[in-house]
């Protein structure tokens, strides 16, 4: 079974025999799949009821919870890498999300759509309709996306927080790696992976 | 099966030696790693499943998990359910001839602690000659038991599985214990618990003890979509007698108890219940008290449980989390309450299916 590309990506930042947690895990693959070849040792966090019988088919641990409400169960600094993919634009509070992750972590890893890319800015500024793509998918009444941001955005609260971007990679719409990492990210990158930590370098 | 060594319980008494009644279901594979232990709850027995006779009306006790292509699959298992130390199904209990007097042991019957059940369920797999559970499953009281089984005998099991429990009773749990024991205790037929010397049975007390706990088992929304309003005869009777569906469930569900528990098991029980508390020897850190064990754990809540809420479920993740433990926890949307744990909720049944899949193909492999 082949990794998603954006998830093979994540891995590979993954150190070897260190302990991870996946905030949306869906499935399980991610998790698995560092079991497999890294030696890692995981949770998965995951509120879908179909998904958490997979990801235990799939000899994940994973800890059913609705991540709106909270993460008082984890205590901090109990986890090298705290990650999210395809997440952070469907929670309720994504910045305490993003301080949640790096209390219980020393780093962060989170993907999203990046919405100032090209083809959503054509939409919205020459149609007039909120954009609808392959990474976005639903009409804006049904849609789990609620706080959509972009490249530029994320970055700046980031900034505000105190949390250091440690390595960021664009992916295009086949989360294959694009030529967008340095060449305007806003604009040309579909997808953005970001791994971050405290500024402090607390933990370390 | 009968044990003649003289058994040391937690409370400093010993019992003379004991019996403890049990069934089993399956075979157990050439290298004995297949074998499950359920733990039973408090009112239960070691009936877990199918049929004794083609005469009774209901299968054993979790037979809607429990058999063939079922999450406990008898095709792939070994399972061992016993009747615990106190109870009233055959194993030694309240009701059981003292040796030393001859006369029922009534009240005299020693403390039990979860412990001591542990203890004399690990015998049982001595004299079964299994040295490692592939499991120890339970719901409530039985969740508690294989919570004790981990952190007791910690190589003795791979997995526990721990179903609509908590780590320890609240005060309100408690509160409804004693109610119930006080309606035991103070009906007159109860003698200071020597009942059976005077050739009756505290059948009152005992019926309102179970209609109380009935009610615990339920939740608010279940009790609405099984009986709502509904009148028992269709319409309102004159003065105090039964009117509605939900009082004729409750006196049928005290009565048929009645005759058939003990009320001093119903004592004990309860208060085994009561005390069970294994993070009281570890300063009250339930993370410390865990941190022995080296089970996989599977961790199983029902919404709409309030004796048993979810939220004492995630007391116990939480601790396991904390030890770096192999954890799965399911929170199952259910209405049915406590009792969820005894229904075939699908998605309940899935979770445990796809858990114990995995239990299997370990002891396959092993």
């Amino acid at each position: 079974m082949s990794l998603r590309p954006d998830l093979s990506i994540i891995s590979d930042w993954i150190k070897p025999g260190s302990r991870v947690l996946d905030l949306g895990c869906g499935d399980g693959a991610l998790l698995r799949h560092l079991q497999e070849t890294r030696d890692v040792a995981g949770y998965g966090l995951e509120i879908d009821d179909d998904n958490v019988t997979r990801c235990i088919q799939a000899g994940v641990n994973v800890i059913q919870t609705d991540l709106d409400a909270g993460l008082q169960d984890f205590s901090g600094r109990s986890f090298d890498y705290v990650v999210m993919s395809q997440t952070l634009q469907a929670v309720r509070y994504p910045d305490r999300l993003l301080e949640e992750m790096l209390r219980i972590g020393h780093e962060g890893i989170v993907t999203f759509p990046n919405f100032a890319h090209w083809k959503n800015r054509v939409q919205l500024a020459f149609g007039g309709r909120m954009p609808m793509s392959r990474t976005l998918p639903n009409p804006w009444y049904s849609t789990p996306n609620i706080h959509l941001c972009t490249v530029q955005d994320f970055e700046q609260l980031c900034a505000e927080r105190g949390i250091h971007v440690l390595q960021r990679i664009m992916v295009n719409h086949d989360y294959r790696r694009s030529s967008s990492d340095n060449l305007l990210p806003n604009l040309l990158g579909r997808t953005a992976i970001y791994r971050f930590r405290r500024n402090d370098g607390a933990g370390r | 099966m009968a044990f003649h060594a003289p058994l040391l319980l937690e409370c400093g008494a010993t019992l003379p030696g004991y019996t403890l009644a049990y069934e089993t279901y399956g075979k157990l594979n050439a290298s004995r790693s297949n074998a499950i232990l359920i733990c039973h709850a408090l009112s239960s027995h070691h009936h877990a499943a199918g049929y004794h006779s083609m005469d009774d009306r209901k299968p054993g006790w979790w037979d809607t998990c429990v058999g063939p292509g079922k999450p406990l699959d008898t095709d792939r298992f070994f399972i061992v359910c016993s009747n615990n130390l106190g109870g009233c199904h055959g194993s030694t209990g309240p009701a059981s001839t003292n040796p030393v007097t001859g006369k029922p042991w009534g009240k005299s019957f020693p403390d039990i602690v979860v412990r001591d059940w542990v203890r004399s369920q690990a015998q049982l797999a001595d004299a079964l000659n299994i040295e490692r559970w592939a499991a120890v499953v339970g719901g409530s009281l039985g969740g508690m038991q294989a919570m004790q089984w981990s952190i007791d005998y910690p190589d003795r099991l791979a997995h526990a599985v721990v179903i609509a429990a908590a780590p320890r009773l609240s005060a309100q749990n408690i509160a409804f214990n004693e109610v119930a024991r006080q309606a035991i205790k103070s009906d007159p037929e109860f003698h200071e618990g020597n009942f059976y010397e005077y050739g009756v049975i505290p059948e009152r007390g005992l019926r309102l003890a179970r209609m109380l706990g009935h009610i615990t088992y339920l939740s608010d929304d279940g009790m609405h979509a099984k009986f709502g309003r509904e009148l028992q005869a269709g319409s309102p009777t004159k003065g105090y007698d039964m009117e509605f569906q939900v009082e004729s469930y409750l006196r049928y569900q005290g009565t048929k108890f009645a005759g058939e528990f003990d009320a001093n098991t119903y004592l004990l029980m309860t208060k085994t219940l009561d005390h069970f508390d294994p993070a009281s020897e570890y300063g009250n850190d339930l993370t410390r008290a865990l941190a022995r064990a080296r089970a996989g754990f599977l961790v199983i809540s029902f919404t709409s449980d309030w004796r048993f809420s979810p939220a004492r479920s995630r007391e116990i993740v939480r601790a396991l989390l904390e030890n770096n433990i192999d954890v799965v926890y399911a929170g199952i949307k259910a209405d049915e309450g406590h009792d969820a744990f005894l229904m075939g909720i699908p998605q309940y049944l899935e979770v445990f299916n796809a858990y114990m899949q995995r239990v299997a193909r370990e002891a396959d492999a092993a």
